[in-house]
């Protein structure tokens, strides 16, 4: 009886301080005592962001070579390059909490690891490169500017250097919808069927209703999220919405209404199956993205044999 | 899947411009230093974010232990006179 008691009671004590610790608005740095859940939350949590950016290159990829101007096909590399780099960021972060790159890209390959639903949906027209920027990575920005506060300092680092580039990301975006909407009609079309079909998978990217979210508890305790799904998401309508107005797009939703007394806009019912189907591996893409990742793995797999066969070889030299 | 090595990690530290302190951006992989420096160049500064690099084999940094913090940083917490604030200037006496 005393034995279990003696076992626990230092963890307990533990725990409690660490909670003070970030009830008090700390960040918790990697060598910290951490609650086991916390760890494998923010492993899952990062990871899974992580994952997210690098599969996020795939839709944007297909459309580098089609690029319509010299203009637009430089600024696609760099937006592309960024995502690389963000997720190389992530990865950075996630490996504090002691989880390995090589176990990471095992999670992903073997779909024990999600990325956003929202990369299973192909990127059918130039249109939609518009609408990636200016609507996937706008959500991206809403939910990642909360994260900027996150108890984990590594993380909350790593969001602050991501925000700074995002909204580049974002206006690069617009400004492809902007330009569609001021061409001909069939560009007109075009923009607004990317409209059509982005809007309700961006909703879906802020996740479950808050009742239905199953991470969210501790998640709240530790700080480790600081605004709830619903909240984000409401947030990110709100500014959709008149951006929209501007250029003359129709965001696809007949129940979308200003309400004066909340000063928020109402929306439609998400199509919560849709977003399981996807979740659940049955979306447009999701086998072609991970057969894409693996095929990129492991075709790059000599590049990173003959770099350590240098090292080696460097060693001999002069050792 | 096979053995397949992610390479060595190194920690990262940029200088944003002379004059100021290489500030720890975070890390990457790399099997050498020139592909570390490389790498985090593409990596951690994109934007012009930096005038100077050093990436640092991350274990062959010493990391104090943060259960031990309070015990370790002791010796500085009882000596306030290390501070200006410490002493009493004589009234009147000016631009010190």
């Amino acid at each position: 009886m005393d034995h279990q008691n003696t076992v626990v009671r230092p963890n307990e004590e533990r725990l409690s301080k660490f909670e003070e610790h970030v009830g008090e608005g700390k960040a918790v740095e990697p060598r910290d005592w951490m609650p086991e859940e916390y760890r494998s939350h923010l492993v899952r949590q990062m990871s899974q962001h992580a994952h997210s950016e690098v599969i996020g290159m795939q839709p944007e990829g297909n459309w580098i070579t089609r690029a319509p101007s010299i203009r637009a096909k430089q600024i696609l590399l760099a937006k592309i390059q960024d995502e690389g780099g963000h997720g190389l960021y992530l990865y950075s972060a996630a490996e504090t909490l002691g989880i390995s790159r090589v176990e990471m890209i095992e999670q992903l390959q073997t779909g024990k690891a999600k990325y956003s639903n929202i990369f299973n949906y192909p990127s059918l027209t130039w249109a939609d490169i518009g609408a990636i920027g200016w609507l996937v990575d706008g959500a991206a920005i809403v939910n990642q500017v909360s994260l900027q506060r996150t108890s984990y300092g590594p993380y909350s680092r790593a969001m602050v250097r991501i925000c700074k580039e995002e909204s580049f990301h974002q206006r690069q975006g617009y400004e492809i919808m902007a330009n569609m909407m001021n061409g001909t009609a069939d560009q007109k079309e075009m923009a607004q069927d990317a409209m059509n079909r982005w809007w309700w998978p961006s909703l879906m990217m802020f996740g479950p209703h808050d009742g239905e979210s199953p991470h969210s508890a501790n998640a709240f305790k530790w700080k480790i999220k600081r605004h709830s799904n619903d909240e984000l998401r409401q947030k990110f309508i709100d500014k959709t919405v008149q951006q929209a107005e501007v250029i003359g797009l129709t965001i696809p939703d007949p129940d979308l209404k200003w309400n004066e007394e909340k000063g928020h806009y109402d929306h439609g019912e998400i199509d919560w199956d849709e977003f399981y189907r996807v979740i659940r591996g049955n979306g447009p893409l999701n086998k072609q993205r991970i057969a894409h990742h693996v095929k990129a793995h492991e075709e790059g797999a000599w590049v990173r044999e003959a770099a350590e066969a240098y090292k080696t070889k460097q060693a001999q030299k002069y050792n | 899947m096979t053995t397949d090595s992610q390479l060595d990690l190194w920690e990262v530290f940029i200088q944003s411009r002379n004059g100021s302190h290489h500030i720890h951006a975070g890390s990457v992989h790399a099997s050498d230093r020139k592909m570390a420096l490389q790498n985090a160049r593409d990596i951690y500064t994109r934007r012009g974010e930096g005038t100077s690099i050093w990436v640092v084999p991350a274990n062959a940094i010493a990391a104090s232990n943060p259960d031990d913090a309070d015990m370790f940083f002791d010796p500085a917490d009882d000596k306030v006179y290390r501070h200006p604030t410490f002493y009493t200037m004589p009234e009147g006496a000016k631009q010190i």
